[in-house]
């Protein structure tokens, strides 16, 4: 590689979207798939807007300084996207990897459906968090809202306040850990034995997250695995 | 979708310079609802023994002054009609309802937008970015406002069915949302004597909660029946000689940003809508709570 190419790469890429269009910035994001560009990039002034830093696909870090709207890092794949701020609906939906990192509080349905990676909400997050989730590992620093972990597949959602109404309805086999109180458990979702296996799995998710907090303090929950069929008796409630 | 903004004042500053702030945050909102907007204003209060109504004419000749004389004559009216566009306020030496009964009786083509003592509503058919303009909210100065923009999911595009819907004097709503039980509802308010003008969900709330308040409800307690009583999605703001409210159902699907400094508190759909104001930055800021009330009145500030 070029002299000039790496000075370029190691420079941080500063974007204003009080001057530049939301549409040009994700459009030079996308474009790092097929050519190499800047390796770091701040965002300035995004004052809420939708869909920030959306669909990325390279190894790139994108710090946002601000609050932003719906969806910002929506299916995002290798990338690493810091909020310093807070974030609005849909936060990281559908992640197939790399890391999301907000500093502040989420709107509803983060993480919603995601495939891999690591959400890390450091504030609070709102009702619906991890909802569908399909392999992605949610790690927030404060509650989540009601029907968190709704429908949840594989994956874990690690929560260090405390958690909404109906956690985990209709669960199938993702994990959830909770430090606080649940204000309850939605249908087939019963609490589990923390065993060893399950504290060193916390704790390494605690540590990916950097946030500091003891396994030992949480509580597992998880499918009681009595939805996965139909039974006869529950014939009556169709 | 739809968008809602409110805003609050706190200081002299915010009062003076509230319709530049609400236009901006309306005009931030435009996406969420393009096919209608509305606000509803609290400023200039009418004398002690009069009221204020703001009135609606479809026909763009109507003449405004003539009609103020022809009020005045009988219950005493200001002769200078306030015209923004399609609307006029006229302040009427009578009490509100008295004011309300001549323009049903005289001018049944006429629709009564608000009445009250302090509150005007204004709202039309259009983007709201140029209902900003075409109504000229930056000159409005008041203690607070609502605004909301429109995009229609049942019952049509009309000026009536715009929001806000005025619930009673000096009250207004609006939501973001849709109700499944309003058919039945407004029947059932029908015969508790309630008035509807639209096939409009909203209107139907906003009726519930002018029949509660008439049973004697405080506006906390008839918006916690609203909890129990309204089947559907909503997150409503609504306005008060006062001050404003805020409550969404307990599902929450529909969002709400609420967010206050030393100057003002304001709600709105999104972030978007509060970024605007100045000192935004610094703001506490939050998301109201599923299935809470939330009031916030001078006295209380």
């Amino acid at each position: 590689m070029a002299v000039a190419e790496r000075e370029q790469q190691a420079a941080v890429e500063l974007v204003d979207l009080d001057t530049t269009p939301l549409r040009e910035l994700n459009q030079r994001l996308h474009d790092l798939v097929e050519s190499p560009g800047p390796a770091a990039w701040r965002i300035i002034n995004p004052n809420g807007a939708h869909a920030v830093a959306c669909g990325l696909d390279a190894d790139v870090d994108v710090e946002i300084e601000g609050h932003v709207g719906y969806y910002c890092a929506g299916m995002n794949k290798r990338a690493t996207v810091r909020v310093h701020g807070n974030a609005s609906t849909g936060l990281a939906e559908n992640m197939m990897s790399g890391l999301v990192v907000v500093d502040g509080n989420a709107s509803q349905s983060a993480g919603a459906t995601g495939r891999g990676g690591l959400l890390v909400v450091r504030g609070d997050a709102a009702a619906r968090c991890g909802i569908s989730m399909k392999g992605i590992d949610v790690v927030v620093g404060g509650s989540v809202g009601h029907m968190s972990a709704f429908m949840a597949q594989t994956g874990s959602l690690v929560v260090c306040g405390d958690a909404g109404e109906a956690l985990g309805d209709s669960i199938y086999e993702a994990r959830l850990y909770v430090r606080g109180s649940v204000a309850s458990l939605g249908a087939d979702c019963v609490e589990k034995e923390l065993r060893d296996e399950h504290r060193a799995h916390l704790a390494q998710l605690l540590n990916a997250a950097d946030i500091d907090a003891d396994p030992a303090d949480f509580r597992r929950y998880g499918s009681a695995r009595q939805l996965y069929n139909f039974r006869i008796d529950n014939a009556g409630a169709y | 979708m739809c968008g809602i903004v409110g805003l609050f004042a706190k200081s002299p500053e915010i009062e003076e310079r509230l319709g530049v702030h609400l236009a901006a945050m309306l005009t931030q909102m435009n996406d969420r609802g393009p096919d209608s907007a509305g606000v509803a204003v609290y400023r200039d209060p009418a004398p002690s023994g009069s009221s204020k109504v703001t009135l609606f004419s479809a026909d763009p000749g109507e003449d405004w002054a003539a009609l103020a004389a022809e009020l005045g004559s009988e219950l005493g009216c200001s002769p200078e009609p306030g015209v923004r566009a399609s609307h006029a306020v006229l302040v009427v030496d009578a009490d509100a309802a008295a004011a309300e009964a001549w323009v049903r009786a005289n001018r049944p083509d006429l629709r009564v937008m608000s009445a009250g003592s302090v509150i005007e509503i204004y709202k039309e058919t259009g983007l709201p970015r140029d209902f900003a303009e075409e109504f000229r909210l930056t000159e409005f100065q008041g203690t607070h406002a609502l605004g909301h923009t429109r995009m229609a999911t049942e019952s049509r595009v009309t000026t009536e069915g715009s929001h806000p819907f005025s619930t009673g004097l000096d009250l207004c709503l609006v939501h973001n949302g849709s109700l499944s039980n309003h058919n039945r509802l407004r029947e059932n308010l029908r015969r508790e004597g309630i008035g509807f003008e639209t096939e409009n969900d909203t209107e139907v709330a906003a009726g519930y909660l002018a029949w509660r308040m008439r049973e004697g409800a405080t506006l906390e307690q008839a918006l916690e029946g609203c909890l129990d009583d309204l089947d559907g999605f909503y997150t409503f703001a609504v306005g008060t000689a006062d001050g404003f409210a805020v409550l969404r159902d307990p599902i929450a699907c529909k969002p709400a940003v609420l967010a206050e400094t030393d100057g003002w508190v304001a709600m709105g759909s999104e972030w978007r809508a509060i970024s605007v104001l100045p000192g935004s930055a610094d703001a506490r800021m939050w998301e109201p709570e599923p299935g809470v009330v939330y009031v916030w009145e001078k006295e209380l500030v």
